[in-house]
């Protein structure tokens, strides 16, 4: 019986010392995402494509000879469990470069979080524009704040003559700063604007909110939330025979989702995404486009998701390439890296400018943004 | 006027759920002393048979119902078989404690078979909405409604007019002489807490096809039987229905006339309200105290 505890023993030391010599082999990036509650789907779609870029990368030999390790944590959707888990990948998995939060107010609260241990997160999705105006320096965004969001969409509101909007959006970091930065631009325009109306990440019947922007003098409605909110708004929207032209923002939609879910529903809607794979030879890097597209579907991943998850794979990229170019895995190094990388993303190339107080400026590369209509229950593109 | 009319109608549909989520909590609550922590997951519970029967074993949405209601019933009477009965007699502390175990558990045993990521479940209903006059309502929500006054109406039935319900309406109101007139009480316990449980997982089993399903769906809804519950008065069915459509009534009425981004805090505003002028809850009726 001893004898056998100490084989058992033995093994699992042997296993131990070989688990931590494989350990250093690799190097580290910590992912924090939203895996369970409010924008659990969105949030496993970018981890999804973050692991797409991973074994890219280490089918490739690595980077710096070794191979590189994601290190996923769930945040759940909830910014106080954001900042811990950071700080948990940081301390304890000893991260030197970050990918997170998603949402504006998960990366919001990490933020200090990055200040304290001096370690550089790729922000991925978050579209606040508070993220990269507060002088964070360890901040670097791939994805657009709503401010450029709103510029992208100011050629367009002629086109589509506006008059007057009514705004849904969700109600915290992002919904309002969306709100607030489509609001401004229109007003220059001379567009009206309506109803505000919010709703709680985690509400799932939006009918009183709906009600009230049915029986407004508005023609449009501005929607920004995450797709399981989006479908339950289309949903509910077409209960209550809402007629109002439909645009989301934000570009967490996934379109293919909402004509699948919300079905006849869905039709003449708009919305403003950062990735067309529908149409991989409109993107600035179609052969990049379609071998994560191909990939994405070797996985057995819906499509829809597709929207999203680009985000992941190019935040990896992102995090990889300045590690690359640092020439070790310390965040000081890959700090300064970032700066001077220059890679094609999936969405434009990611070239980081500088953003927010001289000083401690942020990093925001400048990705394209799209305008795409649904339309007998397909997704066609307009010009912007 | 015709927003008004839709915000109505919009709380009645609301408002049968919630009375639906509410009985359930109350009857648990009133007949066994027990604050069950787990009405929440045999919400989520009682929407994912509906999914595992609709979506998975592709079989009928109408047959799903009853499943999803036996299922809970019989999970209701293992938790109470297993975690209630032995503690029988302990303090309602202790009880509370094992109950918010049994919540974090269940979630837990939920996301790792479902994941995270949210499910939703095909109805046999048209998409476009019965219209009337300026009033707009989807058929599957006039459907839920239905089904939540039938069970509503059936819950009411099985208390005061059966042979079942009167053992249970006498051990409520003392378990010592109940058993003493031959009441088996704990057969009693464990039907109550059946019942409840079978009335939380209809509630999630009718919601889970309106809305999405995941793992956490359970803690909003349970926080909402919560309120409900301190409205209507603890133990009191009747105060339990109207405390639904109270809820119901404040929240469209908040959320379309004050403000949207305080939806979910008008029920609660309600509740402090009530806890301050009439803590045992609006329905109940005077008692001596001195």
């Amino acid at each position: 019986m001893t004898r056998a505890f100490g084989l058992v023993g033995t093994i699992a030391l042997a296993t131990a010392l070989f688990g931590s010599a494989a350990g250093a082999q690799t190097i580290k990036i910590g992912v924090n995402e939203p895996l369970t509650g409010a924008f659990a789907a969105s949030g496993t779609y970018v981890v999804n494509g973050a692991k797409i870029a991973a074994d890219e990368i280490n089918a490739k030999g690595g980077i710096l000879g070794k191979k590189i390790e994601l290190v996923i944590e769930d945040n759940k959707s909830n910014p106080t469990e954001a900042a811990a888990v950071a700080e948990k990948l940081i301390t304890s998995d000893k991260v030197p470069v970050l990918m997170g939060a998603w949402g504006s107010s998960l990366t919001l609260a990490v933020m200090p979080k990055l200040m304290e241990y001096e370690t550089p997160m790729v922000v991925e999705t978050s579209s606040s524009g508070k993220i990269t105006t507060t002088g964070n320096p360890f901040i670097f965004r791939i994805s657009p704040p709503s401010a450029v969001e709103a510029a992208a969409f100011k050629g367009i509101v002629d086109k589509l003559a506006l008059k007057k909007v009514d705004f849904l959006v969700i109600n915290n970091d992002w919904g309002r700063g969306t709100a607030e930065d489509f609001s401004k631009m229109m007003k220059d325009k001379g567009i009206s604007i309506g109803l505000v109306e919010t709703m709680d990440q985690g509400a799932q019947d939006m009918s009183a909110q709906l009600s009230k922007i049915k029986s407004s003098d508005s023609e449009t409605v501005i929607v920004t939330t995450a797709v399981d909110q989006l479908t339950l708004i289309f949903k509910q929207a077409a209960a209550l025979g809402l007629k109002k032209r439909i645009i989301t923002t934000g570009g967490s939609q996934n379109p293919d989702q909402i004509i699948a879910q919300a079905g006849a529903a869905a039709n003449g809607t708009m919305h403003l995404t950062t990735f067309l794979p529908w149409f991989p030879d409109k993107t600035p890097n179609p052969e990049a486009t379609n071998y994560f597209i191909t990939e994405w579907k070797k996985r057995g991943f819906e499509f829809a998701g597709c929207t999203e998850s680009f985000r992941g794979y190019d935040g990896i990229r992102t995090a990889a390439a300045a590690i690359e170019k640092a020439g070790k895995a310390e965040p000081a190094a890959i700090k300064a890296a970032l700066w001077d990388i220059n890679i094609k993303g999936l969405n434009g190339d990611i070239v980081f400018r500088k953003s927010g107080p001289e000083g401690k400026e942020s990093g925001q590369s400048q990705p394209n943004v799209y305008l795409i209509e649904i339309n007998d229950g397909k997704v066609g593109m307009k010009t912007l | 006027m015709s927003e008004f009319l839709q915000h109505l109608v919009n709380m009645l549909v609301l408002g049968g759920t919630y009375a639906l989520l509410g009985i359930g909590l109350t009857l648990i609550f009133g007949i066994m002393n027990v604050v069950n922590f787990t009405h929440g997951v045999l919400y989520t519970f009682g929407a994912y048979i509906m999914f595992i029967v609709v979506q998975q074993l592709g079989l009928n949405f109408f047959l799903a119902l009853p499943v999803a209601v036996l299922a809970g019933w019989l999970l209701g009477a293992a938790i109470e078989l297993t975690l209630l009965r032995p503690l029988r007699g302990s303090d309602i502390d202790t009880t509370m404690l094992v109950m918010i175990g049994a919540w974090i558990a269940m979630q837990s045993g939920a996301l790792w078979i479902w994941g995270g990521v949210a499910k939703s479940v095909a109805t046999p209903f048209p998409e476009a909405p019965l219209v009337l006059g300026p009033v707009s309502v989807s058929w599957l929500r006039l459907f839920v409604l239905a089904a939540a006054a039938m069970l509503i109406l059936v819950t009411y039935l099985l208390i005061n007019k059966t042979s079942l319900g009167r053992a249970m309406r006498a051990t409520f109101q003392d378990h010592d002489t109940a058993s003493l007139m031959g009441v088996n009480v704990d057969m009693i316990y464990t039907s109550t807490f059946a019942i409840g449980s079978s009335l939380a997982a209809a509630a999630g089993a009718l919601l889970g096809p309106v809305y999405v399903i995941f793992p956490q769906m359970g803690d909003l809804a349970a926080v909402k039987a919560f309120a409900i519950v301190i409205l209507g008065g603890l133990g009191n069915i009747t105060g339990a229905v109207i405390g639904g459509f109270i809820l119901a009534l404040a929240e469209e009425l908040g959320a379309g006339y004050v403000s949207s981004g305080y939806r979910d805090a008008m029920g609660f505003l309600i509740i402090i309200a009530v806890l301050i002028f009439r803590p045992t809850g609006l329905f109940a009726r005077a008692e001596r105290v001195g």
